[in-house]
């Protein structure tokens, strides 16, 4: 392509994620959330270009659960808006492609999930081919289980492998107010807990989440007005690969590999990787797949591992990663989103400060 | 700064009450395949996709993208999924098409599907909200206050809605993938049918289909090197507005008159009854077309019926309305958006056969959802910009 526009996350705010949120609905556990990431951005509301969102029916078991949570944005008078069934990160880029066009300087970013309304085990079955694959009723974690099962017999990671990437993310999810799951754990004692589904023990999976988050976007100027440090997308791209887990090789990641290069990953000295890595095994998979070496800080808010509201576990990886840069933590972060079973599908983002 | 960006590809299914002779992913691949041999492209060609449909609980599959990646030969691409309510068709169209303009790619296809043999729609859009109205029976239930109050506000005589119900089903028999097929339809037929929501008649309201539609969307260079006459993207827009607080008017929302004043402005259109020759506009509810016609800016507020009522909106009239036969006569929902986009294309490029408007070089496509509050259009023209 020609040479993109600059564009650069400017502000990100989100919601301590919690096991289930009992008090506020989709649009109440939003309207905190965007209120500061405006509010941080500098960016008048009125102001902004473009608004777009990501969420998905299933998990309220309703259709239509983004029209509500429009209410959050006050959109009015009408604004410029989309919406994709897709973790919030997709969202980011729709807005990123928006931004392109030269018309507009600033996005709002946002997305919602309560993955405690149903069971999700069970909700994200929906997820499969509906003829061949649904009907078996393989949940989450057994396909991410069929999928660690398949990396450690190719002999490139083990159980304690994973049990290391689990205590260092809750270890340093201890360091992250919106992380709801943390602690100093010990991988020896870990490996001695039994099975959840084999070869996953209860400290490879996710937790279950509720949460929200938003992302201010601005291009050039703006950008460079409203933030002394603003986390510029040096590049951004997304893959995905055949559906069915047989069809694929489930210890590599194809699709982030090709995302990881038409990004830049490989030509930029990376500090920091947030991860979209919802089981243990599949942050092996990832580091493996973008050339990650061991000088890379990967996942230091805890990752999916630490909190995974559906949909905006993503988003908040480049979130996490744009405050990194925003605050001088660090100079380039790699921001990571997954979607579909077994890593199917990801989006793979370089971000850096000039 | 933006690229040119041209459809250069159509294709649509047989849109039928049940395709029980495909599967989801068999649907939308014979609407994609169709689109690729009419761009003159093999699947390798494509660059991305991007994927449009309505609410995932109409065929119980969650994100369905995830599943159509490989019918939609999106393996090692990005794929991509939109939702905005019954306007996704017309998104979709709109994000692939910015994915061309901003220069991301340089050939994007499309897609947009609703398969509601699936499921029964009219009861999966009738949730109950918590702390909210109901939206009773369907979306008829919805908007059957919208019109009565509409049909109050302008004083139109109660036939106008049975007049579109039998110009758009006409309209249908000249589109040989429309779902309606009814050479007997008639003013008293339309009017001697139930009453569903008052004032809405069974024969004015939108049928239930099976069906996919694709575009093969280009730039400058692909559209040069394309098989057929390229139709060029004018303008995209999308608008939002709440769906509900105070004041708000249902009947001639301010999102819809915002989007299509942003529209005719990327169109350089001043005079849209004048320089605009066909519409496509999605009129699920025979009404829907005058109330429209007004929210466009083809007619003064409370002065669409007359247009209609004059026969302006019929084949042959000043302003052709739904040749194809609209949403009433074929009604995938998360397609019916893209379908509009698409015969917009399908007229600027002369190729809608018995139901062209002939020497059509300036077309709207349009497509509404939700509460009346979600918009998105475009506009195609024959002519290069």
């Amino acid at each position: 392509m020609s040479t993109p526009r600059d564009v650069a996350i400017v502000s990100f705010a989100q919601r301590p994620a919690v096991r289930a949120e009992r008090q506020a609905d989709d649009t109440e556990m939003l309207l905190p959330v965007l209120t500061e990431a405006i509010a941080r951005s500098g960016i008048a509301k009125k102001d902004l270009g473009f608004t777009c969102s990501g969420s998905c029916d299933y998990l309220i078991g309703r259709p239509f659960s983004f029209v509500s949570a429009l209410d959050a944005v006050g959109a009015w008078p009408p604004i410029s808006e989309s919406h994709v069934e897709m973790d919030g990160a997709f969202a980011l880029y729709e807005a990123w492609v928006r931004l392109q066009h030269g018309d507009i300087d600033s996005a709002l970013v946002y997305s919602f999930g309560k993955s405690s309304l149903g069971n999700l085990r069970e909700v994200m079955v929906m997820q499969l081919d509906p003829y061949v694959l649904a009907p078996l009723w393989p949940d989450s974690i057994a396909l991410a289980a069929l999928q660690a099962r398949a990396l450690i017999d190719s002999g490139r990671a083990s159980e304690r492998d994973m049990a290391e990437v689990a205590a260092r993310s809750r270890r340093s999810a201890l360091a992250n107010a919106n992380a709801h799951v943390k602690g100093d754990f010990d991988v020896d004692q870990l490996l001695r807990e039994p099975h959840l589904v084999a070869p996953l023990r209860k400290h490879d999976c996710p937790p279950i989440s509720d949460g929200a988050a938003a992302i201010v976007l601005a291009a050039g100027d703006l950008a460079r007005k409203v933030c002394a440090r603003p986390a510029w997308i040096r590049g951004i791209d997304h893959r995905i690969e055949p559906h069915s887990p047989g069809a694929r090789d489930l210890t590599r990641s194809s699709s982030t590999k090709i995302a990881g290069q038409k990004a830049g990953v490989a030509e930029a000295d990376i500090d920091v990787a947030e991860l979209h890595a919802p089981f243990s095994h599949q942050e092996i998979i990832l580091r493996d797949a973008l050339g990650l070496g061991a000088s890379v800080d990967v996942n230091p808010s805890g990752g999916a591992l630490g909190a995974n509201p559906m949909m905006v576990a993503g988003l908040t990886r480049f979130g996490e990663a744009a405050s990194r840069i925003i605050d001088g933590r660090a100079r380039r972060a790699v921001a990571h989103a997954t979607s579909g079973p077994c890593l199917q599908q990801n989006l793979v983002a370089v971000l850096e400060a000039r | 700064m933006s690229q040119l960006c041209a459809v250069i590809g159509i294709g649509q299914t047989k849109y039928a009450t049940k395709r029980d002779d495909l599967s989801i992913a068999g649907l939308v691949r014979e609407a994609a395949q169709r689109a690729l041999e009419d761009a003159g492209l093999t699947w390798k060609d494509i660059d991305a996709v991007v994927l449009g449909k309505a609410p995932d609980t109409f065929e119980g599959v969650m994100m369905p993208e995830l599943y159509l990646a490989d019918a939609l030969g999106a393996a090692g691409k990005p794929m991509f999924r939109v939702h905005t309510a019954g306007s996704v068709g017309g998104s979709t169209a709109n994000v692939a098409a910015h994915l061309v303009q901003a220069g991301v790619h340089e050939r994007v296809l499309t897609v947009a599907f609703e398969k509601q043999s699936e499921s029964d729609a009219m009861w999966a859009l009738s949730p109950k909200y918590p702390f909210q109205p109901p939206l009773l029976a369907g979306a008829g239930g919805y908007f059957a206050p919208l019109v009565r109050s509409y049909i109050r506000r302008a004083g139109a005589p109660a036939d106008v809605g049975i007049q579109v119900a039998v110009k758009d089903r006409l309209h249908a028999l000249k589109n040989p993938y429309a779902h309606l097929q009814m050479p007997e339809i008639s003013t008293e037929m339309v009017k001697a049918s139930p009453m569903l929501w008052d004032p809405i008649r069974y024969l004015e309201t939108c049928p239930s289909s099976d069906g996919a539609c694709a575009m093969v969307l280009g730039n400058e260079q692909a559209a040069r090197k394309a098989a057929n006459k390229p139709a060029w993207v004018r303008g995209t827009s999308m608008r939002s507005e709440p769906a509900m607080f105070a004041g708000r008017d249902q009947v001639l929302p301010r999102a819809g008159r915002e989007c299509a004043a942003d529209v005719y402005k990327q169109a350089g259109v001043t005079n849209p009854r004048k320089q605009i020759d066909v519409a496509e506009i999605y009129v699920p509810f025979s009404w829907f077309e005058p109330m429209w016609l007004e929210n466009l800016g083809f007619a003064e507020p409370n002065e669409g019926w007359k247009m209609t009522a004059s026969g302006a909106t019929a084949l042959g009239g000043e302003l052709p309305i739904n040749p194809s036969g609209g949403v009433l006569s074929s009604n995938p929902i998360g397609a019916s958006g893209m379908i509009r986009f698409a015969e917009a294309a399908l007229q600027v490029r002369g190729q809608a056969g018995a139901h062209q408007v002939d020497g059509a070089r300036m077309a709207m496509g349009h497509a509404y959802g939700g509460a009346s509050q979600f918009f998105s259009m475009w506009m195609v023209s024959s002519d290069r910009p």
